[in-house]
């Protein structure tokens, strides 16, 4: 058996987030009706021109940044030539020679180690629209929504080595545009796509193999799958000596396995020409240092900061930074109460569960600084308990109440009144005699059992210290 | 030269049917066009900037405001064939 | 005289005097196209368009526009089957504020196919007729718009020029014809043909009316990147009839092999009267000249074949599919629809941009062509760096008879040999009435100033058409 050494780069289409289309003043929002969100512009209706919304640039130019870029000074667009009935032009306007971007890198945790994955170059272009094949009529029904929607195209360089890194090149891509802020990248919603291309080649060896091109790939999970499948695919056909034919597959998710795409494969000959409607733009170095300036603090350096500022864990930090606005949220609380390790373990444990639970983002919690930190410090001055401060939190995401007012309005109060409690530690040691002896003979940890029954009968209220305490008194007389 | 293959290839690059007679009479018609166009290898243009716009306007932008965008009536009415709002077309298989 | 037989400035004038109304004169020249279109077939569309009842109009002056301006809910079709039926869904720019000027649209006039031609015999509405010969081509493109205004069918016109298509046929009609600079009139709804070269312009009876109509018409536009932000003079100020002083150069490539006797007398005349009114004129040589046509046809070619690849029957317009299939593929689809709605020249430009731009090509046709055309606008540069203006004739020969040069694309290339450069260069460029050939055809004079310098392009037109009386002839139909 032979070893070989996989070799994948992965283009990535990225939709940004402006207000509006790349070329015309359409909205620019996913999920409305059928060509509701075109003008004569976007359909590409003759006669009509492009003219290039600023943002648009703006954004290309923090991705180049982002991603370690040089940044063109010189920019233009070209036409990319192919008919295609999701495409109403037959042309779609894009970067060949001069992308906005080139020659970058992103660093990648990969097993523990950072590598940096080349980026051979970014580019702005256009959206097309979206092509539905219906089976009841037995046709095909295009909307051009989509059509014009500003995408940066994000190319890799062939660094990555496993399905594996793909999947983690893929994360961090993601973290890293959602702290810049320029998309959502929602792969169900189409607003990051990723293609893969994949080949082997002889462990040692310089020369590439053939690769194929995966498309249809729509979930990150989905990139792993179809790389791994490819590995098998193409490792078997190498072994008996057959080749790798140079293809696009596509992904079948249900069966997991890629297929050649059957229509006949087009030489590619898309008939790049510089745009003649759209002038070149210069991209002023002054304009790139401020650009650069603004950039946000990035994961890497956000995560690294969170260890050495406030003493967190190379896990913890790396939970918080998963999500920026929680990252930003976490920092914002440590202002106002300086415990970084318990809010830490509020935001990545109790919250984050809840959030989960009820599937929203953060920012839809609409959680104040004031009240999640004035429900941990309840929590820890002993007011309610850990289990009790969960229910809070829930209640708090219901109906942004302060904190306060639900621990006193549902009587969630800890009590730490040994009196109140004495009744209930006598009802918890005479309905567990067998309990009681094995404590007894020696076997301490058995009191566990009796602080959760106390806990009930109290429905969480009771302060698990001091009937720990209480316990161990009445028990052992200590 | 160019030859019928050429003309045939580039037909379909152009997504233009082409009759075997039509292709014929398009190849010569090429072949005498493109020997009249020979004549630009005369020029040594080596150091020359390619000139794509006559006029020197650069960074010509539109604010991110949006505009008003048309009905799905309206754009339908242009429809050659529609269907639920959308444009119909022969089932793309792929 | 006829009211339809007025310019835009007499009309403007008996309106003030009120000596007749808007109304009249639309009249007028509505029956005048009832009575002579069948001979001469200048109109694409004639549907009816409401009377522009727009109050204090600046000009309430009926107009013919080309088949590739957009005009909301109008057939709009470049003179082609493809676009069959096609109503645009909004109003070109021009069109925009020739509204606001209160102007009333005929309709569209007829063309070559997609501006695919130098004499209207490629339209699907078939071929347009010069008014002083109906045997005759009336040039092309614009052939429709020319025409119109030589038969009185219209008070003056708008056509669009890529490679003469307007100064070409306004020489072979008589009228006056005008190319803008780059730039100056947006080609926001002009159905483009070559992007980089495409622009408005008017087609006129005379100099005055030529300025008027570009006062309407030009400025900058936010829906076209390649507008241009400057300042728009009122160019009815450049009439002035004063040659004094104008220092003018002939290229001498454009009196070469290939002219004729009769345009080259009138030219000739057409320098003299100059000289004697007080201008110098000044021979030159501009080298890159021979190759502007091959630059051309690369150049344009390749951006139409980019353009038109819209016209494949998905959304609008002709949509065939093959008869003797029971299932239809989408690339049938294309492939008929596209072969059914282009006519021969539209193939053929639209293969030859192709082939030019396809993979291993590009290198060898396009960039040189690119570079070439830095090397003519050069050569344009240097002129108008010592002269305020280039004359030339507007073409070669004068109409020449229907079908004498369908069969052969080159030779109907060959006969905007005078008018290319202008385009590639970008610079504006006119063209005047400047007498007539033996056998009774007008003959137009070209002149070319540097971009942006309408002023002096006016000032020098002027100066020779008050001398004259060519633009006040008129066809009798």
């Amino acid at each position: 058996m032979k070893n070989y050494e996989t070799v994948i780069g992965l283009e990535v289409h990225l939709q940004l987030n402006t207000k509006t289309k790349i070329f015309c003043g359409c909205a620019n929002t996913f999920g409305q009706n059928a060509n509701t969100l075109t003008c004569p512009i976007c359909l590409g209706l003759p006669g009509t021109l492009p003219v290039f919304n600023k943002e648009v640039l703006k954004n290309g130019i923090r991705v180049g940044l982002a991603l370690n870029c040089k940044i063109n000074s010189f920019v233009k667009f070209d036409r990319k030539n192919y008919y295609y009935p999701d495409l109403p032009k037959a042309y779609q306007i894009s970067q060949y020679d001069f992308p906005i971007a080139k020659d970058g890198y992103l660093p990648v945790q990969i097993d523990g180690q950072l590598k940096n994955i080349g980026i051979t170059r970014a580019h702005m272009e256009e959206d097309a629209g979206k092509l539905i094949h219906d089976s009841e009529i037995k046709a095909s029904l295009v909307d051009y929504n989509r059509t014009g929607t500003p995408l940066v195209e994000i190319v890799s360089e062939p660094d990555i080595r496993s399905p594996q890194e793909a999947y983690d090149y893929l994360t961090s891509l993601k973290l890293l545009m959602q702290y810049l802020d320029v998309s959502d990248c929602d792969m169900e919603k189409g607003s990051l796509r990723c293609d893969a291309n994949i080949s082997l080649r002889k462990e040692g060896a310089k020369e590439f193999g053939t690769k194929a091109e995966v498309k249809n790939l729509n979930s990150f999970k989905a990139v792993k799958s179809a790389l791994e499948f490819e590995v098998g695919r193409q490792k078997k056909l190498l072994d008996s000596g057959e080749r790798v034919v140079q293809e696009t597959r596509l992904w079948d998710e249900a069966k997991q396995i890629t297929l050649s795409m059957r229509s006949k494969e087009e030489a590619h000959d898309y008939r790049y020409f510089p745009e003649p409607d759209l002038v070149p733009f210069t991209v002023d170095q002054k304009v790139i240092d401020a650009a650069r300036k603004a950039l946000p603090e990035f994961p890497l350096a956000k995560s690294g900061r969170f260890i050495k500022e406030y003493g967190l864990s190379e896990y913890d930090a790396d939970v918080l930074i998963q999500d920026k606005n929680l990252s930003q949220f976490f920092e914002d609380c440590i202002v106002n109460y300086n415990e970084p390790k318990k809010i830490c373990n509020w935001i990545s444990g109790a919250l984050k569960q809840e959030l989960n639970a009820k599937k929203i983002n953060f920012p839809e919690a609409k959680l104040s600084v004031d009240h999640f930190i004035s429900l941990i410090q309840k929590v820890d001055d002993g007011t309610v308990s850990n289990l009790a401060g969960k229910d809070v939190l829930k209640i708090m995401l219901d109906t942004h109440k302060d904190p306060n007012a639900i621990i006193s309005n549902k009587g969630l109060a800890q009590v730490s009144d040994e009196g109140a409690l004495e009744n209930i530690i006598a009802e918890v040691v005479s309905e567990n005699p067998q309990i009681v002896e094995q404590i007894k003979l020696g076997k301490e940890s058995a009191i566990g059992f009796l602080v959760g029954q106390s806990m009930r009968k109290t429905q969480g209220k009771a302060n698990p210290k001091i009937i720990n305490q209480m316990l161990k008194r009445r028990i052992l007389d200590v | 030269m160019i030859t019928k293959k050429d003309v045939q290839y580039i037909a379909h690059l152009s997504r233009i049917h082409l009759a075997e007679n039509e292709a014929e009479s398009l190849t010569k018609n090429l072949e005498g066009i493109l020997t009249y166009i020979e004549k630009l290898k005369k020029l040594d243009v080596a150091d020359v900037k390619p000139t794509s716009h006559v006029l020197p306007l650069e960074n010509v932008f539109r604010e991110d405001v949006v505009r008003e965008s048309l009905s799905q009536n309206d754009v339908m009415n242009m429809a050659v064939e529609k269907n639920k709002g959308s444009f119909k077309v022969p089932q793309v298989i792929e | 005289m006829k009211l339809n037989e007025l310019t835009a400035h007499e009309a403007l004038a008996a309106f003030k005097a009120k000596t007749t109304t808007p109304k009249a004169l639309l009249e007028t020249v509505k029956n005048a196209i009832n009575r002579t279109e069948k001979k001469v077939n200048a109109f694409a569309h004639l549907d009816e368009i409401p009377y522009n009842s727009k109050e204090d109009a600046k000009a309430p002056i009926p107009i013919a526009i080309k088949d590739n301006i957009c005009i909301k809910d109008y057939p709009t079709t470049c003179a082609s089957h493809i676009l069959k039926n096609f109503k645009p869904l909004y109003d070109a720019t021009v069109i925009s504020k020739l509204r606001e000027s209160g102007a009333n649209f005929l309709g569209h006039s007829n063309m070559d196919e997609f501006a695919f031609g130098s004499s209207t015999e490629t339209s699907h509405f078939g071929p347009t007729k010069n008014p002083w010969n109906l045997d005759c081509v009336p040039g092309g493109s614009s052939g429709g718009s020319a025409a119109a205004v030589a038969a009185n069918e219209t008070i003056w016109a708008l056509g669009s020029d890529t490679g003469g298509s307007i100064r070409q046929p306004a020489s072979f009609c008589g009228v006056v014809g005008l190319k803008p600079t780059y730039g100056l009139v947006s080609r926001y709804g002009l159905i483009a043909f070559a992007s980089s070269l495409d622009q408005i312009g008017p087609f006129t009876k005379d100099v005055e009316d030529c300025a008027l109509l570009l006062n309407l018409i030009a400025g900058h536009d936010e829906y076209d990147s390649t507008s241009a932000k400057i300042e728009i003079p009122d160019y009815t100020k450049s009439l002035i009839n004063d040659a004094k002083g104008l220092k003018i150069a002939i290229p001498k490539e454009y009196f070469i092999e290939g002219i004729s006797p009769d345009v080259k007398a009138s030219v000739d005349e057409a320098i003299a009267l100059l000289k004697k009114k007080g201008a110098t004129f000044t021979e030159i040589s501009m080298p890159h000249t021979e190759y502007a046509v091959a630059t051309y046809y690369i150049l344009a070619t390749a951006e139409a074949s980019s353009n038109l690849a819209r016209f494949d029957g998905i959304q609008y317009g002709l949509r065939s599919l093959p008869k003797e299939q029971r299932k239809t593929s989408l690339i049938d689809l294309y492939e008929e629809t596209r072969n059914q709605g282009f006519g021969q020249e539209a193939k053929r430009r639209i293969m030859l941009g192709t082939y030019s731009l396809s993979a291993g090509y590009y290198d060898a046709y396009y960039l040189r062509a690119q570079k070439v055309r830095t090397l003519i606008k050069k050569d344009f540069d240097d002129a108008f760096k010592q002269f305020d203006a280039i004359i030339t004739p507007t073409s070669p020969t004068t109409a020449f008879k229907i079908g004498e040069k369908t069969s052969n694309p080159l030779s109907m290339y060959l006969s905007d040999i005078y008018t290319i450069s202008a385009n590639l260069a970008g610079i504006p460029a006119v063209s005047i009435p400047c007498g007539f050939s033996k056998d009774n055809l007008p003959i137009g004079l070209q002149i070319m100033t540097k971009p942006f310098d309408e002023q002096m392009l006016f000032r020098t037109a002027y100066s020779y058409e008050q001398n004259t009386d060519w633009h006040k002839k008129r066809v009798n139909l």
